[in-house]
Formats: structure tokens, sequence, C-alpha cells
């Protein structure tokens, strides 16, 4: 019977899972044997590709810019989605109108809102003129190392929407209940905090994390269509460069830099899932909580 | 009691100084649309006196104004009567979005219920979950030696094929396919329903929140889709919206506007169309266990 069942299961998933053997795991793996492989001459070349990845300056250039995007855009998003999730979640006025308008941006297409960082930042544009006021000498703020601030605000501008949503979800899901039964066993609000809210929004954390690191490559999107194929150093990103070589057919080193960037990632959320498995569910959580208290009561 | 009193007063003026903070915040979010709109009504008498700096190069600044003085309809009549080339980049656009949210719901769907119904080896949905993470970059060159594998180059397949078998759908879907009680299905079962009957009759109608809601992500993530076309696509008569470049002149500004906007209202109209289900999209994409 079981049996029987998940041949049925095949049946459904089938279609689909030749597609993506087809399009995508398959490819993946040929690009995995050709990043050891010489493409000239067809022999296993061993980690030389890798090797002339890493020696390549534009590689470093656009490797470092993609990792630093990242450590800035993340933790800024992260926790000025959460500042904003705590109020909207209590409930204020107005926040259900509060909560879709800044999930807006997520549906403004980037090459309709391109039009308004023009006029924003270019050398005549209004950020200037505004700062002319102040007798602030012009800045070509897209040609210059200001334009990586300019993708840091317009990728948390384009990405709050959906994480404040997801911490207000995280906020909800924690069940009342719980912080009612520490309450009763007489835990205080700071252990409360420490060993109920804490924990519970850590898995929103992880996800919330995750997501916002895969969402700054698409970055890209707005410093190519403002800045086109060749910006300002300090916001050539690792697609900049594979474009280039996509352009001049450079298959071995896209092969190896495609790799490394794979496999980082990779790792990266390899271990934010394990740091999440630490997290401990909720009812050991309130066990414990209640062994301590009990403990408390029994010594005092 | 006074002092009660006294203390849900400054928590009440508290709680509308935040509301009003949040509300600015939220205009600044939204205003990019406002921005737009006001631009695409005004003249192009207006529009180069607001932004003739920009292009004139005789000092000075952009200056703007929140609504059009002298609103007019001249550029989007522009757009749409007198470029055929907007059309046929906002065409291609629909055919690849639409295509692409075709495909996904005739393979992405029963996968989705699969996973979600039949046991599997974990491995398979890792591999999934893997490639729905990877960034384009990272996918270019696989993707690109199976399209020319398949003499796709420069055809809409080229971006629509790879897209339909995007696994980020899937992964949504199934997370809704899985919240159905397993006991409705043994019921189904026990009544004489077939698993093909079971699917189309209690998964689909049961799950169509989620199949909804992963749409409209889909949607919003072709339409703005811009790293495949821009390497797949050469011919520029293939392109879509998202390659769109607005140049502001003297002369194109007016345009340039409108036709910003007329990219915009697809996805803004989805969006509204189908808020509701996206706020639990995102939800059970974001918030589920990964």
């Amino acid at each position: 019977m079981i049996r029987k069942k998940e041949r049925w299961g095949l049946m459904f998933v089938l279609p689909g899972l030749t597609g993506v053997l087809v399009f995508y795991a398959i490819p993946c793996g040929d690009v995995i044997r050709r990043a050891f492989t010489q493409s000239l001459t067809g022999h296993f070349a061993g980690l030389m590709n890798f090797k002339q990845v890493l020696d390549n300056a534009a590689f470093r250039l656009a490797a470092g810019n993609t990792a630093r995007m990242m450590c800035v855009c993340v933790p800024v998003l992260v926790a000025l989605s959460l500042i904003l999730a705590v109020p909207l979640q209590r409930g204020i006025r107005g926040g259900r109108w509060i909560k879709s308008g800044l999930l807006v941006p997520m549906a403004v297409p980037v090459a309709s809102v391109v039009l308004l960082w023009q006029c924003m930042f270019s050398k005549q544009g209004f950020l200037n003129g505004a700062l002319s006021l102040f007798g602030t000498a012009e800045t070509d703020w897209m040609n210059t190392r200001y334009a990586f601030a300019i993708l840091v605000f317009s990728y948390v501008w384009k990405n709050l929407g959906y994480s404040v949503i997801l911490w207000i979800a995280a906020l909800e899901g924690i069940p009342g209940e719980i912080y009612e039964a520490a309450r009763v066993d007489g835990a205080g609000e700071l252990l409360i905090f420490f060993r109920i809210t804490i924990p519970n929004l850590f898995s929103a954390f992880f996800t919330i994390t995750v997501l916002s690191l895969i969402n700054s490559f698409k970055v890209f999107r707005e410093a190519y269509l403002v800045a086109g194929d060749y910006p300002d150093e300090s916001i050539y990103m690792l697609q900049h460069l594979f474009n280039n070589w996509y352009r001049n057919m450079d298959t071995d080193k896209m092969a190896a830099g495609g790799v490394l960037s794979g496999a980082m990632l990779f790792v990266l959320i390899c271990l934010f899932y394990t740091a999440r498995q630490i997290n401990l569910p909720h009812s050991e959580l309130e066990g414990n909580i209640a062994d301590e208290e009990f403990r408390k009561s029994r010594k005092g | 009691m006074k002092n009660s009193g006294r203390a849900g007063r400054a928590k009440k003026r508290k709680s509308i100084i935040l509301s009003v903070l949040l509300g600015m915040l939220t205009f600044v979010c939204c205003y990019p649309i406002i921005f737009l709109l006001a631009g695409s009504f005004m003249g192009t008498g207006e529009l180069s006196e607001n932004l003739g700096s920009m292009f004139q190069g005789n000092g000075g600044y952009a200056s703007w104004t929140l609504l059009p003085f002298e609103p007019t309809l001249r550029s989007w009549a522009e757009v749409v009567l007198d470029t055929p080339g907007f059309f046929v980049m906002f065409w291609n656009s629909m055919k690849i979005t639409g295509g692409i949210l075709l495909g996904q719901a005739v393979f992405g769907i029963p996968a989705a219920w699969g996973f979600a119904r039949y046991r599997f080896r974990r491995a398979l949905f890792f591999l999934y979950i893997v490639m729905m993470m990877m960034p384009f970059q990272v996918m270019m060159l696989s993707d690109y030696l199976i399209i020319k594998e398949m003499h796709l180059m420069d055809t809409l397949w080229a971006v629509i094929l790879p897209g339909i078998f995007s696994t980020l759908p899937v992964f949504i879907i199934s997370q809704y396919f899985k919240e159905i009680p397993e006991e409705i299905l043994e019921a189904a079962r026990i009544d004489g329903a077939g698993e093909t009957g079971i699917f189309l009759r209690i998964g689909l109608p049961l799950g169509k929140a989620g199949i909804i809601s992963a749409m409209v992500l889909q949607f919003l993530e072709c339409f703005n889709m811009l790293e495949q076309p821009m390497t797949f696509l050469k011919k520029q008569s293939l392109w879509p919206l998202s390659m769109f470049q607005p140049q502001i002149t003297a002369e194109t500004a007016g345009a340039a506007f409108a036709a910003s906007v007329f990219t915009l209202l697809p996805a803004i109209w989805v969006f509204a169309a189908g808020y509701e289900f996206l706020e639990s999209g995102i939800q059970a994409y974001y918030g589920s266990n990964v």
C-alpha cells in the first residue's frame, strides 16, 4: 500500500523534476566538472581555474564588494524591520495601511524607479539641490563611492516591507499561553524576554537573514539600470564581472567563479540552518522555566 | 483613577506620534509612485522647467512639485500612439511572464502536491531549496550551456523555459498543501477517490490561497527579471520592459515618465488585487521550515 502511494508521489513530481534536472541540476553538475577542466584542451586542470579566478583583481574587487554589500545591507534591514515590526504588531492607528504601504516598493519594477534615482542623485539632481542650501559642494552621487550607499538605500527601501511582515508574524506566533504560564510560575519580565521572546524569534531571525542575503544579490539590477556595465568601482558586483566574462566567453573563469560563489553561499546557508536547529522548541523552554522556578522556590 | 487617565492619555499621545512617524516613512516608501505619476502628467514645458538644469548644464538644480500645475495627457498619448518600440517591450514582458506562470501552474503545482503529500527522500527537496537560493551568476553558465544546446539562444524560450522550472513556487505551494489535514484525504480514499481525483478535487481548492500567492510573487519576480533576458536575448526586439532604460533629455523626459508609469501599472495592479494572498504567501515562503 505504502509503495503504491510512493509511486503516485513520483508521478506528481516527475514532470517538474525532469525540468529541474534538465535545466538546473545536470547543467550545474556539468559546470562543477568544467571548473576542474581546461576548456581549450579538455584536460583535468585541478585547482588551476580557481587559482586564476582568485588571482584575478576584478574578481577580488567584485567579491569584496558583494560581501561588503551583504555585511552592510543585511544587518541594517534586519534591525530596522524589527524596530518597525514591534509597534505594528502591538497595534497602532492605521497599522494596516502602514503595513501595505511598506510593502508597495516590492511591486515597483526597478526599471520604473530608475527615473527617480536619476533625478535624485545626478549631479544637478534634487539631492545636490537640497544640499546646496547648506552650501555643500556638488557630488556626483552615482559615480563616486556614495553609489554604494545609494544601493544600500534602495535595497532597504525595496525589502523593508516583507521583513516587517515576517517579524510581525514571528511576534504573533509566540503563543500567549507561554507568557502566561511563565508569569504564573513567577518568572520575571527579564527572564521571560531572554528565555521566551528571544529564542522564539530566533527562527524568524534565521529565515529573514537568509532571505535578505539572497535578495542582496538583486541590487545588481539597480546598479545596472542606473550605472550600466561599468559602474563606479565601489558597486562593481559579481554579476557585473560574470557579465564581462560571459561577453568574452571565459567559460573556465565562469565555471570556477560560479562554483566558488555558489559554495560560499551554500556554506553560509548551512551555517544558519544548523544554528537554527540548535534552537529549542517551545514546550521544552516552558519546562525549563518551570523547573528553574520550581528549584528556586524549593531553595527559598 | 486620575493617574491612570493621565497615563492613558500619555500612552495615546505616544501611539499617535508613532503612527505619524511610521506614516511618514510609509509615504517615503510610496513616494516613487507619486513622483512618476506626477511626472507623467506634466507637459514638456513644465518638465523641462523642473528638470531642465539636469540636461542643459547651465548650473542650478532640478526642482519638483508634488503635483503637476497643468496636467496633460500628452506624454501618455505619446507613449501609447507614437512609441511602437515600447509596446513591443510590453508584450515581450507579458509573454515571458505569462509563459512562465502558465508553465509553473502545469509543472509546479503537481510537484508541490507530490512533495507535500507523499514521502520522499529529504535530499530531493533539499535540492529544490538549494536551487531556489542560488543567485543568477552561479547558474549563469549552466543555463547558457543548456540553452545553447537546445538552440534556444535569442528566443523568448531561453528565458521562459528555465523560469518554468524555478523551484521557488513549488516550495511555497507545498507549504500550503502540507496544511491540509490527512484525514480529509483518507476519507476520500475510503470513498473510492483516486489519487489524481484527490489532487484535483481536494488539493487544488484547499490549496488555492497558496497557489495564488505563489503566482503573485512570481509575477512580480518575472516582470522584474533583468539578468536572464540581458544574458540570453541579444536582439533588441525581444527585450522585455524590465530592460527599459529611461533617458531623461529635454525631448524624451515626458515619454520616459509615462513609460515608467506603464511599466509600473501591471505590477501594482497584481499587487493590489493579490495583496491579501501576497501577505500570507510571504509568510509561507519566508517563515516556513526551510
